[in-house]
């Protein structure tokens, strides 16, 4: 079945630094993955690991540097910009970004319908998007002529997943939509994601560091480190059995909401980001508890363990390659 | 293992309101409102509640920071300073800023915007010492500066970096080293770790502990994570619409927690190998310039009975140590409401 979203070999590199001390990080290094229909699908992991690239990739803001996107099976270019934003949408991590202060927010709904020629009346147009508004608990009455500030931060990430859903998106991509809402109200919008996709069978790329949620809303994910994805697979075979050293370095440092598991051991922090892109090898080599010598000096391949991706030495032999 | 300690920060019936002139008319915001709190020495203290409840206005206050638009309306603050009570909001502005210097830090949220940007950390220490630390001394305290960031785990060669040249967590763990330094009696932390990756938070929390358990003070920590406080608190209070509702040891408030309201703070968080659906509190915060009547959390609780639409329920006492005010656990001491 075709997919619905296709990533294949994609690569993102930056120039940084001055004309004579210029590096070149990697950002996305050749990170393949798909999405299916009505599918939540998580890309994690630390601030500075090319979610946010991919991402932008994906909605057609960035140029790739190499590789291939397909929606629907289709190839993407920046000049398809109606598809892209008809098909997809996106969510930011501040809702306050989003909106300008001194704009009603019910006016940013106007002006999609009108942009998308969504209604014809404003009966119509506020019937449409009291609807959107229905399906992530508000209303349009209780929204109507109001300033960003009369809401707070969690109503405000609804509202603007409401304004995503205007134009009936298949794919949502959601960057890191949950960091700046409280935790109890971090429930609410990933409650929605499930919603969307369980009702309306919208598929939604979710980007986080927050592997609790992950866990909680998504079919598969995807754990990004340093620009390569390093573990890949269903959430239950990827949280619940992490392979990667990295991934069960995520996995344990989730503050557990139990005062009788508390860490004993002591965490090493990340270098600088940069001197980790820059790394030859395997770039967690110089935090990994389990490094080996060769780890040090060659990239690993992207393994199989069953159907779970893993790219790291320790799996060497043990499983399958990569069927490419 | 739990240690005897005494007192060392003691609120009475503390309220401190945000009063606005809002076109000629006056808004009070109801941020700080009648709260009796008594926090011990060598001890980790966390404060829990959603976004606006007053978490950062109830730390400016312990802090004795009190400014326009906020007011101390009603209430005292106790410090305990050289086996002493004080009473500090009495004190003269010389006083209280004395106190601040050697005796109370504070790390507000965000702090990463503590650390001047276009300065070396090495200079943001060294205006820190001139600014806190007698002549004759500064010179020792800089190498002790020194010291300290290395036994903190952070690197030696950070004293010569910039700001923009460290990742958030690294400048979050700088600024807390900083606030350590003349190892005060008490800290304040507001929200230290929210935002960051978990490694990073991971990172920050084991520093938090270090400083403490090497100074055997008291830090007094607001983070709307209930995990974090899992991992660190020694005792929790829940804060709801500008009131303490229920406190206990961390164990009591997460194996028997009583309030509707902190039961919803746990329950919703999601658990690994557990994808049950899970419910976020219903509806919305109350306006704290505008509180509902009876006890706040009214509008939003499963169980409301008549009384809690009418009037604020008491502490009750389920357990040593354990307090909660609701008028399902029971009678309370009414009227005396914190
Ligand atoms: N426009 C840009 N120019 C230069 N470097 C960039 C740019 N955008 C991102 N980067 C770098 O690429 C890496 C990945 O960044 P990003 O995709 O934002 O990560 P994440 O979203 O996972 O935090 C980082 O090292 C970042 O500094
Ligand atoms: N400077 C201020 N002026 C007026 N109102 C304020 C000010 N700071 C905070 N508030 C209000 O006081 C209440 C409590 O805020 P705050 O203490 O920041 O809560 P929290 O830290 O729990 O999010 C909120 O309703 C907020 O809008
Ligand atoms: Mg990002
Ligand atoms: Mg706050």
């Amino acid at each position: 079945m075709e997919k619905l979203l296709e990533v294949k070999d994609l690569t993102k590199q930056y120039a940084l630094g001055s004309l004579i001390a210029r590096i070149l990080i990697t950002a996305v290094d050749r990170i393949s993955f798909y999405m299916d229909q009505a599918e939540i699908f998580t890309l994690a992991g630390e601030s500075g690991c090319g979610k946010t690239t991919t991402a932008k990739i994906v909605l057609g803001f960035e140029e790739a540097t190499s590789g291939t996107i397909l929606h629907s099976g289709k190839p993407q270019t920046r000049k398809e910009k109606v598809w892209i934003t008809e098909g997809v949408q996106a969510i930011f991590q501040d809702p306050f970004s989003t909106f300008n202060p001194l704009r009603t927010v019910d006016s940013y709904f106007f002006e999609t319908v009108k942009n998308y020629r969504l209604a014809e009346s404003k009966t119509d147009a506020i019937e449409l998007i009291d609807q959107k508004l229905r399906s992530v608990g508000l209303t349009y009455g209780e929204f109507a002529g109001k300033y960003p500030n009369e809401f707070s931060g969690g109503q405000l990430q609804r509202i603007s997943i409401a304004r995503a859903l205007m134009t009936n998106p298949k794919l949502i991509i959601a960057d890191e939509p949950v960091s700046m809402v409280d935790a109890s109200l971090r429930m609410a919008i990933v409650n929605l994601f499930k919603k969307l996709r369980d009702e309306l069978g919208v598929s939604v790329l979710y980007i986080t560091h927050d592997l609790a949620t992950a866990y909680y809303v998504s079919d598969r994910i995807a754990i990004m480190f340093r620009g390569n994805i390093v573990e890949m697979g269903t959430v239950e075979q990827v949280l619940m059995n992490p392979r990667h050293p990295y991934t069960r370095l995520l996995r344990e440092s989730i503050p557990q909401a139990d005062p009788r598991q508390t860490w004993s051991d002591t965490v090493t922090l990340a270098e600088l980001e940069h001197d980790e892109y820059l790394r030859e090898g395997c770039k967690f080599a110089g935090r990994c508890p389990m490094v080996m010598e060769r780890c040090r000096r060659e990239v690993p391949r992207d393994l199989f363990v069953g159907d779970v991706l893993v790219k790291c030495h320790l799996y060497e032999g043990s499983g399958e390659t990569s069927p490419s | 293992m739990e240690i005897q300690t005494e007192t060392i920060l003691r609120t009475e019936n503390l309220k401190a309101f945000y009063v606005l002139d809002m076109h000629g008319t006056q808004k009070i915001v109801k941020a700080v409102n009648e709260v009796d709190l008594a926090i011990k020495e060598n001890e980790i203290y966390g404060i829990a509640g959603e976004s606006g409840c007053g978490k950062t206005t109830l730390l400016k206050a312990l802090f004795n920071v009190i400014e326009p638009p906020l007011r101390l309306i009603g209430g005292k603050i106790y410090y305990r300073v050289n086996w002493e009570e004080v009473e500090v909001t009495s004190l003269s502005p010389e006083e209280k800023r004395r106190l601040r210097l050697e005796y109370i830090s504070y790390i507000p949220q965000g702090s990463m915007s503590v650390l001047n940007p276009v300065l070396k950390i090495k200079e943001s220490y060294q205006d820190f010492i001139a600014s806190h630390v007698p002549e004759q001394s500064r010179k020792e305290t800089m190498e002790l500066a020194q010291k300290q960031i290395v036994e903190l785990g952070l690197p030696k060669n950070i004293l010569n970096a910039y700001p923009h040249q460290l990742s958030g967590g690294m400048r979050q763990r700088v600024t807390i080293a900083l606030s350590a330094l003349l190892s005060p009696r008490i800290m304040i932390g507001d929200e230290p770790t929210t935002a960051l990756d978990v490694v990073v938070q991971r990172g920050v929390i084991q520093m938090l502990k270090e400083i403490q358990r090497k100074l055997q003070n008291t830090i007094i920590l607001v983070t709307h994570d209930m995990g974090v406080h899992a991992n660190v608190a020694h005792r929790i209070g829940i804060m709801y619409a500008g009131k303490i509702v229920e406190e206990g040891t961390t164990i009591q408030i997460f194996d028997n927690p009583l309030h509707p309201y902190t039961q919803f703070l746990i329950n919703s968080l999601p658990k690994f190998g557990d994808k049950m659906m899970r419910e976020s509190v219903p509806g919305s915060p109350p306006s704290l310039a505008d509180l509902p009547r009876g006890c706040p959390f009214h509008p939003r609780c499963p169980y409301t009975k008549d009384i809690c639409r009418e009037s604020m329920p008491g502490f009750s006492y389920p357990d040593e140590k354990h307090r909660v005010a609701c008028w399902l656990i029971g009678e309370g001491e009414h009227g005396k409401a914190s």
